[in-house]
């Protein structure tokens, strides 16, 4: 997020959510935006296919068909630039490339934008209004606006809208991505990505390269590595023999299930490194017992950048062990066998910590952003948001402020482009996937909390009561859905949150796992999925039949 | 321009707009408050902040009158003293004797106050509600309404702070009772499960299901922390008893949420606990010697495993039913042996990228980093990947 919470629902007059299911998926970010519009009298603006909680909130419902965000934000933008409520100033002063904007969006009339999103024009007008009346506003979205072929053109866009309004670098606005995980920031922070090091230093950057080098004391690989579904392709066609996977569940998150299973019986070697026995499990060679959150201690890195605390709380069960001290065993064994040997001049080649903070050192030694976050300050109820550059650094609540990192922000104008597949005869419909409140990704965690199991024990398919009718699906039977790749069963949730034409499931149940049925289609920058957009036929069901 | 008002004879300075209960906080005096809560809207319920202000008849419930220029206040006076320990009197009146059993015993302010006004319990027992305990079928909720004392923390927890307006007053007089919805059942109200109601009540008639009979704030430890569940970065206490998670509490200065926590962090820690976890490192048989898994099975500290329903359990035959891809319960030692050699030797005859890492996003800074070394120092690629994208 370019912002931070508090800002957005503090300072913020109109709130734009788009891609986000914000009640089920950030919950207390949904209910501070409801507190804003409820009690500050924030606007509300949300673009969801899905009727979803935070509708029923909103000034506005922009119900646009999956994959059709491009579309929908040029609309906006076309009406700001024809009615002249850009913010001139801002553009001029901060920003460049607006003209290629100007022309890019000009043939996005609202009858035109209408006929791609389905959304009436009238309501494009609206939307553009209240954005250009109600300023500074905030921007937020999150898998919504990622998980499509079109995923990085999708967030192009909602920068270059933000960038319109002047609504960059200022207290209430900005573009903010809801990152899912708790520490999925900090995995990305820390080097957890195979074309970056910690600090997003390029892999292919020699003077990076140097720098690693110098501090690790080995020579280090210069070419990018493999994204999660180029390393299954890769260990398919032999390339990969051994894959280490911690505290992941391909088997239940990756798209075409069908496609993962293959892969992972296809790899030599395979350690797998979680609480829990998981679908992915199944296909390992080695297991190794790891400690859950309460069972050390650490930090995590919020959606906002805030780098918190982590403590223990309970000893682990068994011999199960925090990940840091399983990794710095191995990594010490492998050092010992002869299979690297580090400098000993280099500064960071060993693995003999004594303490956490040493580890926090070593990352304020190399990781630029995270210079100035130490555990004594964080101790002392310093409230960091990386960048943080040095020790005496207040942090960085709102990126930007001035000057965007780059220099001038530049206007990339983009088109709309169709999802990789849409319906047709064979497969008539559109699916689409997301969460729901009281489960958690592959529901390792979630299907292990007893009362929050009983609240939502199976996966459900939402589907239009015109739907289900045409198709003699009662609401809570159980319906068949098929696409090009894989079908599940699930029981039918028969409502009017999604349209015709359109159903909805979770991917949080193994044994219907919407993701036997997703298109691995992938954004060629972002190699992200296309959960949210893939064609399907449906047929009912009788119970007992056909199940496997 | 602030205002400069009395209170207990000392000269104190405040904000146009602040009340009485503010400003004396401000300078560390203490008035004493029930249905007041700073992050909720004040409503005068319970009259329990009465203070004396010179030349105004009557008293003032402090935590609604604002503040004036000149103004004398007294929060001792023996009038305001009175009349707390009178509305004290007639709250125990129609409230159960149980403290010695109570979940808040504590940590409840009715308790509190009844011990710093004296309030001896009523020898005449008039009238009392009987009301069902425990009678929604919600199982994150427990609802006891004959400890309620009609502060309405709660319905404006509900209204206020996370905007779903479950709870209100229904009826009058004695009869007034705390309901959800139209007098229905939370689930049914358009309750979210948050808990914020629970965490506003200040006494024990809304408690955490989850946590009856686990352990009272006595004798549990809390340990702040940062949820597991979402990227919100959430803040919160786990309560804990001999090693295990009995509760998890708000913890009012959290950076980001404050008092707010969802469903997921405030009622899913069990997992924690689950007997699914896995405890010993496993490793199929064909990576380890076949001699030593038997000596290691005979003495006991090795298992034959069967994983069924995703849990690791003794294999029933033991020895006998081992095949190749068997999982041999070892530990660390061994386990730690078969994967650096193997990584080590690969390493050797086809280098780093014959390997891919997923790293976690369930795992920490410190840990991500190191990871991040393991791979690219230890193992020389730049293979490694999490799930953000998915
Ligand atoms: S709610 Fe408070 S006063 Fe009432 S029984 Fe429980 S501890 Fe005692
Ligand atoms: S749990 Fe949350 S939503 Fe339900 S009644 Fe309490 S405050 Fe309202
Ligand atoms: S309590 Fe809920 S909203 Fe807060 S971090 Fe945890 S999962 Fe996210
Ligand atoms: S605290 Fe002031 S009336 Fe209740």
């Amino acid at each position: 997020m370019t912002n931070s919470i508090r800002d957005i629902t503090q300072d913020s007059q109109c709130i734009f959510v788009i891609g986000s299911n914000t009640t089920e998926q950030h919950p207390v970010i949904g209910t501070k935006i409801r507190r804003a519009k409820r009690h500050r009298g924030a606007k509300l603006i949300v673009a969801d296919p899905r009727r979803i909680d935070l509708t029923s909130y909103a000034d506005l419902h922009l119900r646009h068909k999956p994959g059709t965000d491009i579309a929908l934000l040029n609309g906006l933008m076309h009406v700001i630039i024809r009615e002249g409520w850009q913010d001139e100033a801002f553009i001029s002063e901060r920003t460049e490339s607006f003209d290629e904007l100007r022309e890019v969006v000009e043939k996005y009339t609202p009858e035109v934008t209408s006929q791609i999103t389905g959304v009436p024009a009238k309501d494009i007008e609206e939307a553009a209004r209240i954005l250009a009346e109600c300023r500074p506003g905030a921007l937020l979205y999150a898998m919504g606006i990622t998980q499509h072929t079109v995923g990085v053109a999708n967030v192009m866009s909602c920068a270059n809208l933000q960038m319109l309004l002047g609504n960059m670098g200022v207290p209430g606005g900005g573009v903010n991505p809801l990152r899912g995980q708790n520490n999925v920031q900090g995995a990305c922070d820390m080097g957890g990505l195979p074309n970056v090091y910690p600090g997003y230093q390029r892999v292919t950057d020699p003077d990076k390269q140097q720098k690693f080098e110098a501090a690790w004391g080995v020579p280090v690989s210069k070419q990018v590595g493999l994204t999660v579904t180029e390393m299954l392709k890769a260990a398919e066609e032999g390339q990969v023999h051994c894959l280490y996977i911690i505290g992941e569940n391909p088997m239940v998150s990756d798209p075409d299930l069908n496609h993962v299973r293959y892969s992972l019986q296809q790899t030599e070697f395979i350690v797998v490194q979680d609480l829990f026995f998981t679908e992915t499990s199944q296909f390992a060679d080695v297991i190794l017992p790891a400690a859950s959150f309460s069972e050390k201690y650490g930090t995590f890195t919020n959606t906002e950048r805030r780098v918190q605390r982590v403590r223990k709380a309970v000893e682990p069960p068994g011999e199960a062990k925090p990940d840091l001290w399983i990794i710095t065993e191995l990594a010490r064994r492998m050092i010992a066998l002869g299979a690297v040997t580090p400098s000993q001049d280099a500064p960071h080649a060993g693995w003999d910590y004594r303490e956490l903070t040493e580890v926090m050192d070593e990352i304020n030694q190399l990781n630029p952003i995270y210079a100035g976050i130490t555990y004594r300050r964080l101790e002392e109820g310093a409230q960091l948001q990386w960048p943080v550059p040095h020790k005496d650094h207040p942090g960085t609540p709102i990126l930007h402020v001035g000057q965007f990192s780059r220099g001038l922000g530049r206007f990339a104008a983009v088109d709309h482009v169709p999802p990789a597949e849409l319906p047709d005869e064979e497969y008539p419909l559109m699916l689409t996937t997301g969460r729901v409140i009281y489960h958690w990704h592959g529901g390792e965690m979630t299907h292990r909390a007893r009362n929050l199991e009983a609240m939502y024990p199976e996966a459900l398919v939402e589907i239009n009561p015109k739907d289900a009718k045409k198709t003699n699906i009662e609401d809570g039977a159980l319906m068949k859905v098929a696409s090009r790749r894989g079908e599940i069963i699930a029981k039918a949730q028969v409502t009017d949150r999604v349209e015709p034409g359109l159903i909805f499931t979770t991917f949080h149940f193994a044994e219907a796992a919407a993701n036997f049925l997703t298109n691995p289609a992938l954004d060629p920058q972002a190699k992200i999925p296309e959960y949210k957009v893939c064609a399907v036929r449906i047929e009912s069901v009788q119970a007992g039949d056909g199940i496997n | 321009m602030p205002i400069v008002l009395t209170i207990n004879g000392q000269k104190v300075a405040a904000e146009e707009g602040t009340t009485i209960l503010e400003a004396a906080r401000d300078v560390g005096i203490h008035i004493p408050t029930l249905c007041h809560h700073p992050d909720l809207s004040n409503v005068g319920a319970c009259r329990m902040c009465v203070v004396s202000v010179e030349k105004q008849r009557g008293l003032q419930t402090a935590c609604t009158t604002p503040v004036s220029e000149g103004m004398v206040v007294d929060t001792q006076s023996e009038d305001a003293r009175a009349t707390r320990k009178f509305l004290l009197e007639m709250l125990l009146s129609d409230h159960p004797n149980d403290c010695m059993t109570c979940e808040v015993n504590g940590d409840c302010l009715l308790q509190d106050l009844v011990y710093d006004y004296d309030v001896a319990w009523p020898e005449y027992n008039g009238l009392r509600h009987t009301y069902p305990i425990d009678p929604d079928p919600n199982p994150f909720i427990f609802i006891d309404r004959n400890k309620c004392v009609l502060c309405s923390r709660c319905i404006r927890a509900c209204q206020e702070m996370q905007n779903r307006d479950v709870w209100s007053f229904a009826y009058r007089g004695f009869e007034t009772k705390l309901v959800a919805g139209a007098d229905q059942f939370l689930l049914d109200a358009n309750c979210e499960s948050c808990g914020q109601c629970v965490a506003y009540c200040p006494v024990g008639a809304l408690y955490d299901k989850m946590s009856l009979k686990t352990g009272r704030a006595p004798s549990v430890s809390k340990i702040r922390t940062t949820c597991s569940y979402c990227g919100v970065g959430c803040n919160f206490d786990l309560n804990v008893r001999d090693n295990r998670i009995v509760r998890v509490t708000s913890a009012p200065d959290a950076p980001v949420n404050g008092m707010a926590l969802c469903v997921k962090g405030r009622y899913g820690y069990d997992y924690v606990h689950h007997p699914d976890r896995v405890t010993q490192p496993l490793v199929r048989a064909k990576w380890l010697d076949a001699k030593q898994i038997r000596q290691r099975v005979a003495d006991g500290t090795w298992m034959v495993a069967n994983v069924a329903e995703k849990r690791v359990q003794p294999a029933g035959n033991g020895i006998d039913s081992i095949v190749p891809d068997t999982f041999i319960q070892t530990d660390w030692n061994a386990a730690l042996d078969v994967v650096s050699h193997k990584f080590a030797e690969v390493k050797k005859s086809m280098g780093g990228d014959a390997f891919a890492l997923l790293a976690s996003a369930k795992c920490t800074n410190e840990e991500n980093y190191l990871f991040n070394k393991f791979t690219r120092q230890v193992l020389g690629t730049n293979s490694i990947d999490h799930c953000a994208r998915l």
